[in-house]
C-alpha cells in the first residue's frame, strides 16, 4: 500500500473504530464498514485536513470506498 | 392510576462510577470536591468542581469505554456518555434487557441536561470563527442536543416507547423522574429509563455561573470545605458533572417478573416562582407549593415525612428560603423530619442533581439511614429540623421527598415510600 494509502487507512480505522485488516482498497465504508453518511461526511472532512486539500461535494460522492478516497488523495494531496 | 415502583438505580458521580460506590462515600462523609485539572482555571475565580474521576475502572473510576465505544465518544458531550453508563447500570440493576417488540415498545426514555453539550458548543464556535463552515462536524449538531442522552440509550437498548428529554435548569432530574412516572401511570408506557445528566464543567460554564454569582470562589484551596449548605460560611454552589438514571416501572409488570423493588413513586409535585430568572422567590412560595402538591398526591400529610433530601446547593440565598418553606410545610412535625443535603458531598449536577439525589432519597428508605450533611459546622439560622451534620444517622425512613428548584423559578418535589403491598 502506498504511504498515502497507509495514512486513508489510519483515517478509516480512527474514525470508523475497524479493524485494520478489514481496511482494504474494496473496501466499502457503509456497506462493509459500518459507517452511516454523517461518518462519510466526517471522513471526508478528516481526509481534507490530513492531505491539506479540499474534496469538492461532488467528488466527495463519488468516494464510496478506501480505494477510491486513495485514488483521490494520490492526485490531489497537497500534504 | 397505576402505581410505579423504582426497580434500577444507575449512576455517574463525582464520588464515584457506580450507585453503591456513591453512597458509600456519601455515608463516609467524602467530598467530591477536587481543584480542577483539565483546563486552565488561572483566570477564573472559580477553580474547583466536583469533577468525575476518569480512570481505567478500577477504584470505582469512570471508564468511558465500557459504556460508549471511543469511535461514538468523539462524536458527542459527555453528559451523552455519563447518561449512557447510568442508564447501563440501571437497566442491568432492574435486570430489564427488552427483546420481544411488545416488550421493547412498552419501555421508553426520559434522560434530561439542564444545559446539554456547553463546551462542544463553545469549542466548536471557535473553530468555527478559527478555521470556516467547512470545518464543523456533521456530528456537530447531534452530539450537543439534549434529547440525544434519552436518543442514544434508546437505539443501544432498543427501547421503542415514548423517547422525551426534561430541560428545566436545576429541576431537571426531578422532573424527569416525576413526569416519566406519570406516563406509566396513565399507560403510555410499562417501564421508564428516566433521569438527567450533565457535563457543565469547563471553562465557559465557570465563567458563565461565575458572572451570575453563583459558584463558591473562597475555598480554592481547600476544596472539600467549599460545598457547604445551611453553613454560615457558605457563598456559592461547587459545579458537579455525572449523571443519575433510575429504571421506573408499573408495580404489577414488576411483581410479575419478580424485579428487586427499592420504593414506589407515590407523590409528584412542580410550581412555578413567576418571581426572577435566578434568585428563588424570598418567601420560599414555590418550593413550598411543590412540596404541598407532592403531598396531596400521594394522599399524605406533612407529619408522614421522615426524609427531605434538599436541594440545598450552599448558595448564601437559597438555602434559607428552602428551609424556610419546609418549616412552614411541617410545621409541629418539623422537629421529627431529618432533611440533609447530599450536595456537600456530591456538588451541584445541575440538570442530573435531582435523578441522583432521588437516588439517595430511595437509598434512604432501603437502608434506613439518612445521608449527612458535610461542612455544616455552624448553622447559619436555627431549626427545629435536623440537617444531619457531619455524620450520617441511622434511623427509621419510609416515606423520603426529594426537592429540586431550577433557574427560571421551576420547582419540583418527588416522593418515594417503602412498597407497602
Amino acid at each position: 500500500m502506498s504511504e498515502i494509502g497507509e495514512r486513508v487507512k489510519k483515517i478509516v480505522v480512527e474514525h470508523l473504530g475497524v479493524e485494520p485488516e478489514k481496511v482494504v482498497d474494496a473496501a466499502s465504508f457503509i456497506d462493509d464498514l459500518g459507517a452511516d453518511s454523517l461518518d462519510t461526511v466526517e471522513l471526508v472532512m478528516a481526509f481534507e485536513e490530513e492531505f491539506g486539500c479540499e474534496i469538492p461535494d461532488d467528488a466527495a460522492e463519488t468516494i464510496l470506498t478506501v480505494g477510491d478516497a486513495t485514488k483521490f488523495l494520490e492526485k490531489n494531496a497537497k500534504s | 392510576m397505576r402505581r410505579v415502583v423504582v426497580t434500577g438505580l444507575g449512576m455517574v458521580s463525582p464520588l464515584g462510577c457506580g450507585v453503591e460506590p456513591t453512597w458509600k462515600r456519601i455515608l463516609d462523609g467524602q467530598s467530591g470536591a477536587r481543584r480542577i485539572e483539565s483546563f486552565d482555571v488561572s483566570d477564573l475565580q472559580t477553580k474547583i468542581g466536583c469533577t468525575v474521576v476518569r480512570g481505567d475502572g478500577t477504584n470505582d473510576t469512570f471508564n468511558p469505554d465500557i459504556w460508549m465505544e471511543p469511535k461514538d465518544q468523539r462524536k458527542v458531550d459527555d453528559f451523552i456518555i455519563f447518561g449512557m453508563a447510568a442508564a447501563g447500570q440501571a437497566l442491568d440493576d432492574a435486570n430489564w434487557h427488552p427483546e420481544t417488540e411488545e416488550d421493547k415498545c412498552a419501555t421508553g426514555t426520559m434522560i434530561g441536561s439542564g444545559i446539554g453539550g456547553l463546551n462542544g458548543i463553545a469549542e466548536t464556535a471557535v473553530l468555527l470563527k478559527e478555521r470556516g463552515p467547512r470545518r464543523v462536524s456533521p456530528f456537530f449538531i447531534p452530539g450537543r442536543l439534549i434529547n440525544l442522552a434519552s436518543g442514544y440509550v434508546s437505539i443501544k437498548h432498543g427501547l421503542k416507547g415514548p423517547n422525551h428529554s426534561v430541560v428545566t435548569a436545576c429541576s431537571t432530574g426531578a422532573h424527569a423522574v416525576g413526569d416519566a412516572a406519570r406516563l406509566i401511570a396513565l399507560g403510555d408506557a410499562d417501564v421508564m429509563v428516566a433521569g438527567g445528566a450533565e457535563s457543565p464543567i469547563g471553562r465557559i460554564g465557570i465563567a458563565g455561573f461565575n458572572a451570575a454569582r453563583a459558584l463558591s470562589t473562597a475555598f480554592n484551596e481547600t476544596p472539600e470545605k467549599a460545598s457547604r449548605p445551611y453553613d454560615k460560611d457558605r457563598d456559592g454552589f461547587v459545579m458537579g458533572e455525572g449523571a443519575g438514571v433510575l429504571v421506573l416501572e408499573e408495580l404489577e409488570h414488576a411483581k410479575r417478573r419478580g424485579a428487586k423493588i427499592y420504593a414506589e413513586v407515590i407523590g409528584y409535585g412542580l410550581s412555578g416562582d413567576a418571581y426572577h430568572i435566578t434568585s428563588p422567590s424570598p418567601d420560599g412560595d414555590g418550593g413550598f407549593r411543590s412540596m404541598a402538591a407532592a403531598l396531596k398526591r400521594a394522599g399524605l400529610t406533612a407529619s408522614d415525612l421522615d426524609y427531605i433530601n434538599a436541594h440545598g446547593t450552599s448558595t448564601p440565598l437559597g438555602d434559607e428560603i428552602e428551609l424556610g418553606a419546609v418549616e412552614r410545610l411541617l410545621g409541629n412535625a418539623a422537629s421529627k423530619v431529618a432533611m440533609s443535603s447530599t450536595k456537600s458531598s456530591t456538588g451541584h449536577l445541575l440538570g442530573a442533581a435531582g435523578a441522583i439525589e432521588a437516588i439517595f432519597a430511595i437509598l434512604a428508605i432501603r437502608d434506613n439511614v439518612v445521608p449527612p450533611t458535610i461542612n455544616l459546622d455552624n448553622p447559619s439560622v436555627e431549626t427545629a429540623i435536623d440537617l444531619v451534620p457531619h455524620q450520617a444517622k441511622k434511623r427509621e425512613v419510609n416515606v423520603a421527598l426529594s426537592n429540586s428548584f431550577g433557574f427560571g423559578g421551576t420547582n419540583a418535589s418527588v416522593i418515594f415510600r417503602r412498597l407497602v403491598h
